[in-house]
Formats: structure tokens, C-alpha cells, sequence
């Protein structure tokens, strides 16, 4: 069973945020799109840049590199909003630009390593090595935890 | 194989199967003899035994498989409905509801129905349910034949007659007269019986009835029902002397036990009698939903709410592409242009139409489930009511249909609890016996109103009013000034719900605050009317569909937000010079009333861009009586909006009650003017 799963073959999107390279797995990722006009959302926290309309849809938009407290950047033609999903919660993640579309074999993935930079080590998952290119795999649910939006609009 | 891609199909089906079974049921306990409705009942437990067995809800499957047997035998007519039977069956079925509600929690559908099967399984050994103390309502076992002559039964005026002659002194038989086979002069015979028991006694009923015994249609054998002073024996000697005559069975009737049967009937027959109007509105309903319940005449498909969402998104799209295409034609000027994006205008305008009716459900959907609730509340609290439904098939946006069931349950406790009283209560009063609550749903304008009425002791002012003084909610000065009416919305103040003794005092008011603020976030209101002794009326008015409301839109800097119209009395312009301070509060004089002012720039931190003139704009919102000034930059105007939420995600941010997208495919944010006026 475990042999199985490791010999699997995994979609990921890689996108870049800041110097790093960054992965989500295809099948939370939605859809990708060039900056759209956001809305801002009053009274909630700093990394959440307000809501967009994705065709017809009223989306929250985070924009990660606060989320992971890397210095803010202004948006250029190469910033991509990519709509993840997980359980149901749809949400727009800012990245400076989207990459690639790559298989990676699921026994390629590492566990974090000690030192991955600046960014805070619960939202990462593992580290990928292809060639010379690290991919650092995002933990979608520590990203997204509603729980950090809801603290923050009370508190505030 | 994996079952879990047919359990929303499972669950959907079973809570319509277990409706259709509580509904049928309901109508069985007027009507205990019509065996078509136990066939009815039947076949959806039958299905639901299937499916649960199939789906490998043992548990489920089996008490189903219980509750069939008995219906069997009701079908049957091995054993006789009583009202113990009924509650068994009524019972059963609450446990089932339970069972899949779990399962649709996602649990396994488990539960400890021990109690229920074993009085099934009395039943349906022909014993009582309740096995001791209650021997008496249920037929004892092992005397067949008393069973199937009891199974005539007598209507209220019938009973009447019984009881009367019973106390004159007359005793009742049920003579079953057999002929014998080679009889050739049926009707002869039966006229010969008849003059015999008429010299000797008076007859009540004939089964079946005289006009088809005297044209010879029936089988060997009919059934008389005498009372008369002479004894059982005499009386089958006298008609045995009648030739060609096979048999004479006679039994006496226990009228005690004939009554406990038709308890039940009677009520519908007092009921019919009260209620023709609305009978026939009921039936409609009834029939159309025969009509959608049957497999082969079905003609509509189940959707997920959330595709019909997705397609009104998707349509959203179409008339914002719609406005700039429109745009664009008038730029152009260009004849075949402008013709054909006019055509497309029309065609979406009514696609717009089409898609938000899809999401109208009719209100039945809730109120299916009031009968039973009622029968069992009635039952609890030793009152005898009967629920008058009008209007089930009124329809209502989904979402309003969601969250109107607790309310309702909420205002129909609160009637049969306080408002109609005790029968004996009632009886003293020059009332009937029978309370009758009254629930009734139509559209008006764009509205739907949901009326619940009943003819019970009403609201005591002087309780009331008493009630709030103590509460502090009142002054005595203030309460001589009020009207009844205003006394009356007085229940709904929050004080009134957290004092406990107030359900006797008032007999209302007990969490009623719960529904109003219920119904005044769907954008309803409710209001009350009462006359003391005759009962109250609750008038709920709600809006179609939650989807689409009416809003001013304000900017604010560069941003627009949207405030609901609901919450707004009316807009103001006010010079800076005329703002009064109180309290570290900016408020103004409004009509000689102070107003605080709340300034939205700073509220929704609004980044500042352009300067403030020396007028505000300032939109006067109100929080029930409670009212405050929105200062905004400009009105932009009114606008209906397709109301939306911020996902899933955002769940609440503060002082925003959802969101919409406007006609340039910006999103602009919806005010909750309820979370800034405290």
C-alpha cells in the first residue's frame, strides 16, 4: 500500500514569491488569474487584501508574501492570483508569478529541512528537489486557517 | 462496493419517504378505515426498508421492517388501529427520522429502539402495546371472530343513538345474518328480517347499507345493528324462522369500545364540519402533491442548490457583460448593433427571471412537519387542537425557507401552549372543545406573509403591561399612553424572554425576542394583534428571496458600499456647522431628535484621498428604535443587488453583512447597519 502511494506521480504548480520557489498540488488550485480589482475588506487582518469577483463568485484574497511576513511588493504584470480550495473554502493567494506546471514523483518529497529561510515553518509541508530547483510544498491548511481571520475581527 | 456516492440520493429519498409516512399517517387518524392510506404508508416503509438494507443501515432496516409488519397487518385487517397503535406507529417513525438525521450527520445511524420493537412486536402478535393497565383498547388475542364483526364502524350520530337507547335501557347487537346458499329470493328474505326486528326493536345500521341490500347486492351474509329490550336469544329464534336462512350470529356491542375507535373520526368529522372552506384549498394541494410524488407522473428533477447557485453566478457574468455591450452599442451607434444587443437585454431579462424562480421552494416543505408536531404537542399538554394549513404551496426563496422553520415552530409552540387553553377551559368559556390554530401563508405585493391565528385566551394587557413596569422596560405613566397593539410588541422585548416566571404571568413572551430578531435579519418583520378571550395573530411578512434586495449605494473616498434600504429612514444632507458634540459624540438634531453620527470613513478605516466640503451626506439608518446618521461622502442611488456572501473563508468581518458585484464587475460591500448602532 505504502510502496504504492510513494511510486505516485503528483501534479504540482510552482510559483515564485520573492527569491524561493513555492508548490501547491494541482488539485487545490482552482484557477489562475492576473490581478483583478480588489475590493478591501475593513477591519481584518493585514495579509487579507480584501475580495475579488471571480466570475460571478465573492472571493477572499491573502496576499502571501505578508502571510509570511517577506516585505511587500507593488503588483506587476507578473503577479498571479491563484484561486486554492480546501474543504469547500475558496480563497485567492497573491504570488509574484506563477511558473510552471510539473509532475513530481511522490518519493521525491522531503520533509522540511531545518533552514528553509524566512518564511515561518508551519506552512510548509516539505521540500522538493528537481535538479537544482527546491520546491518548497505549502500546507494549505496552515495558510488558510479561518481561525487567524475570525481572532483578528473580533480583536479588532 | 462503495456506497457513499448514493447516500445524499439515500438520505434525500428516506426523509421524503418518512414525510410522506408522517403525512399519511396524520390522515390515517382521521380517517382509520381507509385502508388505501395504509397501503400508502406501507409501500414507503417498504421502499425505505429496501433502500436502509441495501445501504446497510441494519438498524434502521430492521425497525422499519417491525413497523411494516403492523401495517401489514392493518392491511390486512388482522388488528385494529386504536390510538395506542397509532402513537406506537408515531413513535417508530420519530425514531426513524432520528436514525437518518444521524445518518446524515454523518453517524451511523445507531440508536436503542428496543422499547419501540418490542411494542411492535406486541402489536403485531395482537396484543395491546402497552401490554398491561390498557387491555381494554385492544382486542384480546385469540377471539378472531369478535375482531372481524367489530370492524364496522359507526359514525358520531350512530353513536349517539347507541348511547342514548344504551340509557334508556335498550341493548345494542350486531346481527350477522347468513343465507343460505341456495337462496333465490335475497331481497325477500331481507325484508322478512327487517320486519321482524322492527316490531321488536329499532335498526340502527346496516352493513352494507339498506339501498344495496335491498337490490340484492350483496354476498350470503349482511350485518344488522339493533337496539332493542329484547334478549339475544329470542331475537335469533324470531329470525330463524324466516326459511332458507343459514345463520344468525349476535353479539352485543361494548360502546365504551366502540367510542375509543372512533375518537379519532369524530374530531375530523367536527373538523369537516367547521372547515369546508378550506378543505378544498387543502385538497388541491394534497392532490398536486400526489401528483409530484408519483415515480411515473414526476416530472421535475431534484438540482443542488448549489449548481442553481453557480448558474446565477454564471448568469451575473452575462448582464454585467450585457451592461458594457450595452455600453458600447451606444457608443458605436450602430442600427443592426444596437437591435440585436437590445433582442439579447430582453431574452437575459427573462432568463433572470426563470433562474431566480428556480430557487423558489414552496412553503409546505416546512409546514409538512406542524401537523405532527401539533398532534404530539396536543397530546402532551392534554389540549385538543386541530391545525388549519392554508396556503402550503406559496412559494419562497430557499435560503428564507431555511431559516423560517424555527420561528415558526417557535410561534406554534407559544399558541398551543399559552394561547389555547384547556378543553375544559374552553367548554367554560362557551367555546368549543377544539382549539384551532391557524396557519396560513400568501403572497402579497413583494412579500410573503405567514399568518398564525389562534382562537385561544388572547394576550391580558393588564399582564403585560404590569410585566414590563416590573421589568423596568416601562414606566406606569408611559404604559396609560400605550395602544394595545404597542403593548402587545412589548413580549418581544429581550427583558421579557430572560424572565422566567413571565410564561405564567403573560402566558407569552418566552424567548420571543429570538424569533423577532430571526425574522428582522431576514429582512421581515412581525407584528401582533389580540383580543383578549378570542385568541392572537402573529403576522410574519417576509421578503421573496433573500438574494436580491434593495440598497443605497454610498462612496466613500474612492470605495462604494451598499446600505441595505431596509435599515434606512431617510437621507440627509447636514452642514458641518450643525453638528452638536455630547459625550466625545458627534450627534445632530434630527426632526428634535438627537442622532449620533457615525462616520464610515473612519469606521471602515477608509484610506483618505480626497477632501471633505463642508456638507456631509448622511444616511439616517435605524436598529429597531434606535436610530444614528451614517456620515458618507456622496449617494450614488438605489439599486437592487444579488446579495452574496464572503466565502467561506470570511466568514464574518465586522459591520458587513455580505457583499455584491456591480454593474462594472467591482465587488462592493453590504453595511450591517444592526452591528454599528448598539
Amino acid at each position: 500500500m505504502i510502496e504504492q502511494i510513494e511510486q505516485e506521480e503528483m501534479k504540482i504548480i510552482v510559483f515564485q514569491l520573492k527569491d524561493k520557489e513555492y508548490a501547491l498540488p494541482v488539485n487545490h488550485v482552482k484557477a489562475i488569474e492576473k490581478i483583478l480589482h480588489i475590493t478591501r475588506v475593513p477591519r481584518t487582518v493585514p495579509f487579507i487584501k480584501g475580495v475579488i469577483n471571480l466570475r460571478g463568485v465573492i472571493i477572499p484574497i491573502i496576499d502571501l508574501r505578508i502571510r509570511f511576513a517577506l516585505d511587500e511588493q507593488v503588483y506587476t504584470e507578473q503577479t498571479r492570483i491563484i484561486i486554492v480550495t480546501l474543504d469547500g473554502m475558496d480563497a485567492g493567494l497573491i504570488v509574484d508569478s506563477a511558473n510552471d506546471v510539473i509532475d513530481i514523483f511522490m518519493d521525491t518529497i522531503e520533509p522540511q529541512p531545518d533552514v528553509v529561510g524566512s518564511v515561518a515553518d508551519e506552512f510548509i509541508s516539505g521540500v522538493v528537489k528537481l535538479d537544482k530547483r527546491l520546491l518548497i510544498l505549502l500546507n494549505l491548511e496552515k495558510v488558510l486557517n479561518p481561525e487567524e481571520t475570525l481572532l483578528s475581527v473580533k480583536e479588532g | 462496493m462503495d456506497m457513499n456516492q448514493y447516500l445524499e440520493v439515500f438520505i434525500d429519498e428516506s426523509k421524503e419517504h418518512l414525510q410522506m409516512c408522517s403525512e399519511h399517517l396524520l390522515e390515517l387518524e382521521k380517517e382509520p378505515q381507509n385502508l388505501s392510506i395504509v397501503n400508502e404508508i406501507f409501500r414507503s416503509a417498504h421502499t425505505l426498508k429496501g433502500m436502509s438494507a441495501t445501504m446497510g443501515y441494519e438498524d434502521l432496516a430492521n425497525l422499519t421492517h417491525k413497523m411494516e409488519n403492523v401495517l401489514d397487518a392493518i392491511r390486512n385487517q388482522k388488528t385494529v388501529l386504536t390510538p395506542d397503535i397509532f402513537d406506537v406507529i408515531f413513535q417508530a417513525v420519530d425514531h426513524l427520522e432520528a436514525m437518518v438525521m444521524s445518518i446524515a450527520d454523518g453517524g451511523d445511524g445507531k440508536r436503542n429502539v428496543q422499547e419501540v420493537v418490542a411494542k411492535l412486536q406486541r402489536i403485531e402478535n395482537g396484543e395491546s402495546p402497552l401490554s398491561s393497565s390498557n387491555d381494554d383498547l385492544s382486542l384480546p388475542a385469540g377471539n378472531p371472530v369478535k375482531k372481524q364483526e367489530q370492524d364496522s364502524i359507526y359514525d358520531e350520530f350512530e353513536l349517539t343513538v347507541l348511547q342514548q337507547s344504551s340509557d334508556q335501557g335498550f341493548e345494542s347487537y350486531e346481527i350477522t345474518i347468513e343465507l343460505r346458499d341456495d337462496c333465490l329470493l335475497k331481497g325477500a328474505r331481507v325484508f322478512m328480517v327487517f320486519e321482524i326486528l322492527e316490531k321488536s326493536g329499532e335498526v340502527i345500521k346496516t352493513t352494507p347499507p339498506v339501498d344495496q341490500l335491498e337490490e340484492e347486492r350483496f354476498d350470503q351474509s349482511f350485518k344488522v345493528t339493533v337496539v332493542t329490550k329484547e334478549s339475544a336469544e329470542n331475537l335469533q329464534k324470531k329470525i330463524m324462522k324466516v326459511s332458507e336462512i343459514d345463520k344468525v350470529i349476535i353479539t352485543k356491542l361494548d360502546l365504551s369500545e366502540l367510542r375509543l375507535a372512533v375518537t379519532k373520526q369524530e374530531e375530523v368529522e367536527t373538523q369537516s364540519k367547521t372547515l369546508i372552506s378550506n378543505q378544498s384549498s387543502e385538497k388541491i394541494v394534497e392532490e398536486k402533491k400526489t401528483k409530484n410524488g408519483k415515480p411515473a407522473g414526476n416530472k421535475t428533477i431534484r438540482v443542488n442548490i448549489e449548481r442553481l447557485d453557480t448558474l446565477l453566478n454564471l448568469f451575473e457574468e452575462l448582464v454585467i457583460d450585457r451592461g458594457r455591450l450595452e455600453q458600447i452599442s451606444k457608443e458605436l451607434d450602430n442600427q443592426e448593433l444596437h437591435e440585436s444587443v437590445e433582442r439579447m437585454s430582453r431574452v437575459t431579462g427573462d432568463l433572470q427571471n426563470i433562474i431566480l424562480n428556480m430557487r423558489m421552494v414552496p412553503v409546505d416543505t416546512v409546514f409538512n412537519r406542524f401537523p405532527k408536531m401539533i398532534r404530539q404537542l396536543a397530546r402532551d399538554l392534554n389540549k385538543k387542537v386541530n391545525l388549519e394549513i392554508v396556503g402550503a404551496d406559496t412559494e419562497l426563496d430557499r435560503t428564507v425557507i431555511d431559516e423560517i422553520g424555527d420561528p415558526l415552530v417557535h410561534l406554534l409552540r407559544n399558541a398551543m401552549d399559552h394561547g389555547i387553553e384547556t378543553p375544559e377551559n374552553r367548554l367554560q368559556n362557551g367555546k368549543p372543545e377544539e382549539g384551532t390554530i391557524f396557519l396560513k401563508a400568501y403572497h402579497s405585493g413583494n412579500h410573503v406573509f405567514i399568518e398564525i391565528k389562534d382562537d385561544g385566551a388572547g394576550i391580558k394587557r393588564n399582564r403585560v403591561v404590569t410585566k414590563a413596569i416590573g421589568n423596568g422596560i416601562l414606566t406606569a405613566q408611559q404604559a396609560d399612553t400605550l395602544s394595545d397593539k404597542q403593548v402587545y410588541e412589548l413580549i418581544f422585548a429581550s427583558g421579557f424572554s430572560t424572565a422566567d416566571k413571565i410564561s405564567d404571568v403573560s402566558g407569552r413572551g418566552v424567548g420571543l425576542d429570538v424569533v423577532k430578531n430571526t425574522i428582522e435579519s431576514l429582512g421581515g418583520s412581525v407584528t401582533i394583534d389580540s383580543l383578549e378571550g378570542e385568541g392572537s395573530t402573529f403576522l410574519i411578512q417576509l421578503p421573496l428571496t433573500l438574494s436580491i434586495i434593495s440598497v443605497m449605494l454610498v462612496e466613500i473616498q474612492n470605495e462604494k458600499f451598499a446600505v441595505p434600504l431596509t435599515s434606512i429612514i431617510e437621507t440627509a444632507i447636514i452642514k458641518k456647522a450643525d453638528i452638536l458634540h455630547a459625550h466625545n459624540q458627534q450627534v445632530i438634531d434630527f426632526r428634535g431628535k438627537v442622532l449620533p453620527l457615525l462616520f464610515l470613513k473612519d469606521i471602515m478605516e477608509v484610506p483618505t484621498v480626497k477632501d471633505e466640503d463642508d456638507f456631509y451626506s448622511v444616511v439616517i439608518v435605524r436598529k429597531g428604535d434606535k436610530l444614528a446618521g451614517l456620515v458618507v461622502d456622496s449617494f450614488i442611488g438605489q439599486q437592487e443587488i444579488v446579495l452574496k456572501s464572503l466565502g467561506e473563508y470570511l466568514t464574518s468581518a465586522f459591520a458587513i453583512s455580505g457583499a455584491t458585484i456591480l454593474g462594472d464587475g467591482k465587488v462592493a460591500l453590504i453595511i450591517d447597519c444592526n452591528a454599528l448602532i448598539m
